[in-house]
């Protein structure tokens, strides 16, 4: 199977000894979950049928398609994921950009930017509900005491604001991480092409557009990547500071399928919702990492 | 295109970096100068300094008999090939010579002539449409070149843009760069810590030590004259002999050997004698400065052997003269008797380590 004759045969069969144990692991903890959840998706299994598993097709997902409350819920997500992760990007951006500078206490300001992140998460969204919270919450304590507003918004009981809040306190949570992962980047571009960039004529904004942006552009993907995932399947801030209320107003996917198997305890069903959200979320971050791929070989020119 | 003058620079970074302490220098237009020094010495920030890329502590940076000291990089119209190269990674070779024309907004025909002509005179036409990352040192080294070209810029700074290229490709693009900067108008500095590049290259030579001009000359003259000690010790290789000898009545003893001194008119107790390895001869039976001594080292050099010889001394710690003597004869551990012809030597103070007027006859007679 390898020609053990030459150096590169060698290693690949060394590499692929090293490779086998990560493999059987990934193949147990990730391969049989998702296929028993496939295969448990064929069955209809919840109190009508005294939770005994019975077998119905594709039953399941001829029903989701004429479940209202798992789009609108999907639709849910979509928004929390594309503005948060949108804000994110933007403002860690401008994090990073600032951090890059040299500035007095920079050091200790880099580290500190990391804490939201750090924090779990749950803590984090309890803080928030109390931030945010009608009576007693300091947004509205503060808004009251500067005038913009004469009696107290009731935050997470409206669905507008609802949605703004969690999207705010997640923004606020992860914006230090994508900072992070862009500095990292930023400080992989070598100063001297700024330097014969300006030798030449360039504004910031040019130097930002036609350096900065190129270069860092592989980072940006990779950050993007990374929260797409993490934030489609967001669970814990949300559960925690709204619960998927007011209404559904904040009810993303993991939530939905959470009280569809925990709560109804309708497992058949809610495994053929988690199959669903799986394969549009790979079919999504396979197009994704489609793009970077190419990108990094457009913008790191050493294919 | 205009002058460029350098008026009492200097750059503190901090009370203990001072790399530049006083630098003055006047470039004219067509005149390629080097700033030769060892590294460290600040060269390059002198050149940071005329690109505007740091801000100068004290002093004055004058273009065309305009002050630019504190003009922004981008508007002193200057173009700068760095040591790193500097190349945009993520743009092709031809995306690279353009992107400072683009910047100027010059019309896209004119952009891609200028482009045209360049990559012809620097052979670039086949690399194009490569990115930095899949070409050789010294293609890219060309490129960072025709960077600079392109720009029909007012002042042209280079900073030791040869030296990641190993000897070979570093003497053919020596010469390339010798051509091409001779037929611009513009005034060209060039950093180099390697005094062959700054010997063939240049028509005036700024030796750099210690954040001070130590001399400002054509490199013939460096070489001919060296102000100063260190001028003496870092130009040229092998490097000049240079003994500390004290001194008695109107000779210098080297050894057993007496060295008549020029004329000065307080002989000190000490002087330091120069002379170049390659002026050092086997003497032949007229030559009146002669030293004798014993071979104990030599190198081959291909063309030359270098022979270390250490001087015959009856009182002292023995000095070792070295020569550059032709291969035809062999010798090892033997006596041998050389010439020091006296037009070649130079004399410098011991204190001060300047030039004590060396080489008199030859001066009057040039
Ligand atoms: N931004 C800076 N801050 C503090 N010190 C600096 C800075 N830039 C340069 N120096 C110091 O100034 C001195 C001269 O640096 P410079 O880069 O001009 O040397 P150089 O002559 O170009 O040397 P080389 O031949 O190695 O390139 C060095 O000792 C360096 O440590
Ligand atoms: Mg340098």
């Amino acid at each position: 199977m390898f020609n053990t004759k030459t150096i590169r045969g060698r290693e690949q069969r060394t590499a692929w000894i090293l490779i086998v144990p990560a493999l059987l692991m990934l193949l147990f903890v990730f391969g049989y979950p998702i296929l028993r959840a496939f295969w448990l998706s064929l069955f209809t299994q919840n109190l009508g049928t005294r939770l005994q598993p019975v077998f119905s097709g594709f039953d399941n997902y001829s029903r989701m398609a004429g479940d209202g409350r798992f789009w609108q819920s999907f639709w849910v997500t979509i928004i929390f994921t594309v503005s948060s992760v949108v804000l994110e990007l933007i403002l860690g951006l401008a994090i990073a950009l600032i951090l890059n500078q040299k500035f007095f206490g920079r050091g200790l300001v880099r580290t500190s930017a990391i804490i939201p992140w750090a924090l779990p998460t749950a803590l984090i969204g309890l803080a928030w509900a109390w931030i945010f919270n009608d009576q007693f919450g300091i947004v509205n304590d503060i808004l009251l005491r500067l005038g913009i507003i004469n009696t107290g918004i009731n935050w997470l009981g409206d669905p507008t604001l609802a949605m703004f809040a969690v999207i705010f306190a997640d923004v606020w949570k992860t914006t230090p991480f994508i900072s992070i992962l862009l500095l990292a980047g930023l400080q992989s571009i070598s100063p001297d092409l700024y330097e014969a960039h300006s030798i030449d004529g360039a504004t910031p904004w040019q130097n930002f557009r036609q350096i900065t942006l190129p270069l860092l552009l592989p980072q940006i993907l990779i950050a993007m990547l990374f929260r797409f995932a993490q934030a489609f399947g967001v669970f814990d801030l949300i559960q925690v500071m709204t619960g998927g209320g007011p209404g559904g107003a904040t009810e993303v996917v993991s939530l939905y399928i959470y009280s569809t198997v925990m709560r109804y305890l309708d497992f058949g069903y809610g495994a053929a919702l988690v199959v669903v959200t799986f394969l549009l979320l790979i079919l999504a971050v396979a197009i994704a990492s489609l793009l970077l791929n190419k990108l990094r070989a457009r913008t790191s020119g050493t294919t | 295109m205009a002058r460029l003058e350098l008026k009492n620079l200097n750059k503190t970074f901090s009370p203990k970096v001072i790399p530049v302490k006083d630098v003055s220098l006047t470039v004219e237009d067509g005149e390629f100068l080097t700033l030769l020094g060892p590294s460290g010495c600040g060269k390059s920030t002198v050149l940071r300094m005329i690109a505007g890329l740091e801000e100068p502590t004290r002093g004055q940076i004058r273009l065309g008999g305009e002050d630019i000291t504190f003009r922004r990089p981008g508007d002193r119209n200057m173009a700068m090939v760095f040591q790193s190269y500097a190349l945009y990674p993520h743009m092709t070779v031809s995306e690279n010579l353009a992107s400072g024309l683009k910047l100027k907004n010059i019309p896209r025909a004119e952009i891609k002539q200028r482009v045209a002509e360049v990559a012809q005179l620097l052979g670039l036409e086949e690399l194009l449409n490569r990115k930095p990352g899949q070409m050789s040192g010294g293609q890219r080294q060309r490129v960072a070149v025709g960077r600079a070209l392109v720009r029909q810029a007012q002042v042209f700074l280079l900073d030791e843009p040869l030296s990641n290229l190993d000897a070979l490709l570093r003497e053919r693009v020596r010469a390339d760069l010798k051509q091409i900067f001779a037929t611009q108008k513009a005034p060209v500095v060039y950093v180099t810590h390697d005094q062959t590049e700054a010997m063939t290259l240049s028509s005036k030579v700024a030796v750099l030590n210690n954040g001070y001009v130590q001399q400002l000359a054509p490199p013939d003259r460096i070489y001919s004259h060296p102000a100063n000690l260190f001028v003496a010790g870092f130009v040229g290789s092998p490097q000049m002999n240079l003994l500390t000898l004290p001194c008695r009545g109107r000779y210098a003893l080297l050894g057993d050997f007496q060295i008549p001194l020029l004329d000065i008119p307080t002989v000190p107790p000490q002087i330091v004698l120069g002379i170049r390895p390659e002026n050092v001869r086997i003497a032949q039976p007229e030559d009146e400065h002669i030293i004798q001594g014993r071979v104990f080292l030599v190198e081959h050099l291909g063309m030359h052997n270098l022979v270390s010889v250490r001087v015959n001394s009856s009182h002292s710690e023995p000095q070792t003269v070295r020569a550059l003597l032709p291969t035809d004869q062999v010798w090892s551990n033997e006596e041998i008797t050389l010439a020091l012809p006296p037009q070649s030597i130079h004399w410098f103070d011991v204190e001060s380590g300047d030039s004590l007027v060396g080489r008199q006859r030859v001066e009057t007679m040039s």
